[in-house]
């Protein structure tokens, strides 16, 4: 069809429309199978999302928020089919890959679909709701109806959207008013299966009834080396007083595409804090948006991104003050090594009646070689007139005073690199409260820049 | 122990070493003094391998071997250790962690099996009572929020655990006041040894009223002008710098 010079182009075109096409087509093909009948309601989130996504289309890097990404190696990637394909891996594997305890209370997804012989609930306590979405779905679950897709943006954020059109399975987790979890809950998605190509849509809805408490994992690993692409999406309410801390570690595999949202709203007086760990992946773009929507909500964010190789990693976060007298603090650090790319977009939106809004927040990277780059942009956008609000980025190297201190000291000079590496992302570490978690953590980022 | 020969050193384009000779041997303490940016502190640092400064002239030998050859690292698992005068806060890395990897490193060097954490805790307690540290500082990232005092006796802390063969301790005494002055300069006589070398920048008398060396050094413009005992502190110390400026510029 194209002849021109301009083909390259065209053809490009071309095959990010046939792989909205290819959505499109495993979507009728699913609506016309028809295999198990679905609660009408769930029918209609997912048409809306669909009709979202066909209009929408992937994002492009002409949006202002797409900038610095562009997702066409997603958009072209041809998949076999969206959820499903059963993989074989070893508890012990998966656990290791997902930073878990043997005996962690937890739900298994093998790309997509609930592995029910990999989950552990004995030890879950009584009155807490931890269920397989498609479980839910099947009892037509009233309360599931009430929430499923109600803060998630799949009007206006094309990949939310694409989620929402396959909603299958995914966890759920519902925290009773007044119940406070001791331990926390393991959630694991694993990706990736033999000789085909994947796209996954898990979804996972955390409810915290008014004043409850827990602190909830989600990690998303990679089981094998080949590409697949899993776009995930978290609904997150923290209901009045509900103290809540949310830790999101991505560990895909290195030609793993991935893709996640975050959709918090923190009610009057609840507190969220919310993690975001990135340790691989190829092509990743991270969402979280959370809406402070009650007096006094409060939120911290906390995010560590480590990219190497030719690694592409995105964050971007949108912190909405509704009311007044909410406060968030954030806090996000790279470390890129190689040509790896990071980019930050940190948004700080204080409606007008958002008074006393406090919003803090702060972007700090390390670049350890010549070829890796960072794009950081902070916004503040203010419609109140009574805030505290401050902003801040920095983008720098190893510091060599740090660096012959150590040596002087007898440590050679790639392990004072792999010390001061680490030592950069201690603080982001240091805030997550799930000591098992956190002690993992340090040990593979101290492993990890063993390479440098 | 230690042969300076005739040792020159330029930062940036600007020669600040220009020909020192320095001859230090096992045991003694040598204080080397001077006005601000004699090039005091440019020694110690070339001594111990900081990589800005250049190296246009003379020669080191250290136990024989030829220093100026070695990386920095590898001086200090052959036993040099360099007090600083600015201690770098290290946010992220504690006290003890650090003090243990290093410690391993100089052990790997010597062929000798490295510590474990528990065997390094008991050494390092032992230390820590020397400079009479308090131990919550030991598990605080090292360096961070320290004060003036604290970070001196963190350095000579340091000293005491790597146990070096050759010490320099680059005007140890600033920013301290006089209790923490005497806590150090115990500290540092404690470890003074018939097979251990020091040598002592300062730019005051005053630590070597507690510190007190066998040979005094006057380095002026890059070049070591006078040499004597300790009697030579307590001249400078009453008659100030100006004199030897003078004599220098006389001849």
């Amino acid at each position: 069809m194209a002849e021109s010079g301009s083909g390259g182009a065209l053809n490009r075109f071309m095959a990010s429309t046939e792989t909205k096409e290819q959505y499109l087509n495993a979507f009728t093909e699913r609506r016309s199978r028809g295999s198990a009948p679905n609660p009408p309601w769930l029918n209609e989130l997912r048409e809306a999302g669909m009709a979202s996504f066909a209009s929408l289309g992937f994002p492009t890097p002409k949006a202002e928020e797409w900038k610095y990404t562009n997702l066409e190696p997603i958009a072209a990637l041809k998949f076999s089919r969206p959820n499903g394909a059963r993989k074989l891996i070893s508890p012990s594997d998966l656990l290791a890959k997902g930073f878990a305890d043997r005996d962690c209370v937890r739900l298994v997804f093998l790309n997509g679909v609930h592995a029910p012989e990999l989950a552990s609930l004995e030890r879950l306590p009584e009155e807490i709701r931890l269920q397989s979405l498609a479980e839910l779905i099947k009892g037509d679950d009233e309360f599931l109806a009430m929430q499923l897709g109600r803060y998630a943006s799949y009007r206006r954020q094309s990949l939310v959207a694409l989620n929402t059109a396959f909603i299958g399975d995914g966890a759920v987790l519902i925290v009773p008013p007044g119940r406070r979890l001791a331990e926390p809950i393991h959630l694991i998605y694993a990706s990736g299966a033999d000789g085909e190509q994947l796209v996954t849509h898990p979804r996972t809805l955390i409810f915290l009834g008014r004043g409850s408490e827990a602190k909830i994992i989600e990690s998303y690993i990679g089981i094998t080396g080949g590409s697949y692409f899993c776009n995930a999406v978290t609904e997150l309410i923290a209901e009045a007083d509900s103290i809540v801390e949310h830790c999101r570690v991505q560990r895909e595999s290195d030609a793993g595409f991935h893709t996640g949202t975050v959709e918090a709203r923190v009610a009057r007086g609840a507190h969220l804090t919310a993690h975001a760990v990135t340790l691989a992946g190829s092509l990743v773009r991270n969402d979280v948006h959370v809406s402070l929507d009650g007096e006094g909500a409060e939120c911290l964010l906390n995010g560590l991104y480590l990219g190497s190789g030719r690694q592409h990693i995105d964050n971007s976060t949108v912190i909405e003050h509704v009311k007044p007298r909410a406060s968030s603090f954030e806090l996000y650090k790279g470390i890129l090594n190689d040509a790896a790319h990071g980019v930050f977009n940190g948004k700080i939106v204080v409606h007008k009646d958002a008074q006393k809004s406090d919003a803090r927040q702060v972007n700090k990277n390390l670049l350890l070689s010549d070829d890796a780059v960072v794009n950081t942009k902070p916004q503040l956008e203010i419609h109140a007139n009574d805030v505290k609000c401050s902003h801040g980025s920095t983008i720098g190297q190893i510091d060599p005073d740090a660096l012959f201190y150590f040596r002087s000291r007898g440590l050679g000079l790639a392990e004072a690199r792999r010390l001061l590496s680490a030592a950069f992302a201690a603080d982001v570490v240091g805030r997550i409260k799930v000591g098992s978690l956190r002690r993992r953590l340090d040990e593979y980022i101290l492993e990890k820049f063993r390479e440098i | 122990m230690l042969d300076i020969r005739g040792l020159r050193a330029k930062v940036a384009d600007k020669e600040i070493l220009r020909g020192i000779d320095l001859h230090v041997g096992a045991g003694e303490v040598h204080a080397i003094m001077g006005p601000n940016g004699s090039g005091k502190s440019t020694l110690a640092h070339v001594l111990a391998g900081r990589e800005n400064y250049q190296v246009t002239g003379g020669e080191v030998i250290y136990q024989g071997k030829d220093l100026l050859a070695m990386s920095p690292e590898m001086r200090a698992r052959e036993g040099i250790f360099l007090a600083f005068q600015y201690p770098v806060e290290i946010p992220g890395v504690s006290t003890i962690y650090f003090l243990r990897a290093a410690l391993n490193a100089a052990r790997k060097h010597r062929g000798l099996d490295e510590l474990d954490a528990m065997d390094f805790l008991t050494l390092f307690k032992e230390k820590m009572t020397l400079v009479e540290m308090d131990q919550a500082l030991a598990n605080r990232p090292l360096n961070e929020g320290f004060s003036g005092g604290e970070k001196k006796r963190n350095e000579i802390l340091q000293m005491a655990v790597l146990n070096p063969t050759l010490a320099l301790l680059d005007e140890t005494d600033s920013g301290l006041d006089i209790d923490a002055l005497r806590v150090v300069a115990n500290g540092v006589n404690a470890l003074r040894r018939a097979d251990r070398a020091m040598i002592v920048i300062t730019h005051y008398q005053r630590l070597l009223n507690y510190i007190v060396p066998d040979f005094v050094h006057v380095l002026f413009g890059g070049r070591i002008v006078k040499s004597g005992s300790k009697e030579l502190a307590l001249e400078l110390e009453r008659k100030g710098y100006d004199w030897l400026k003078a004599e220098v510029a006389a001849p």
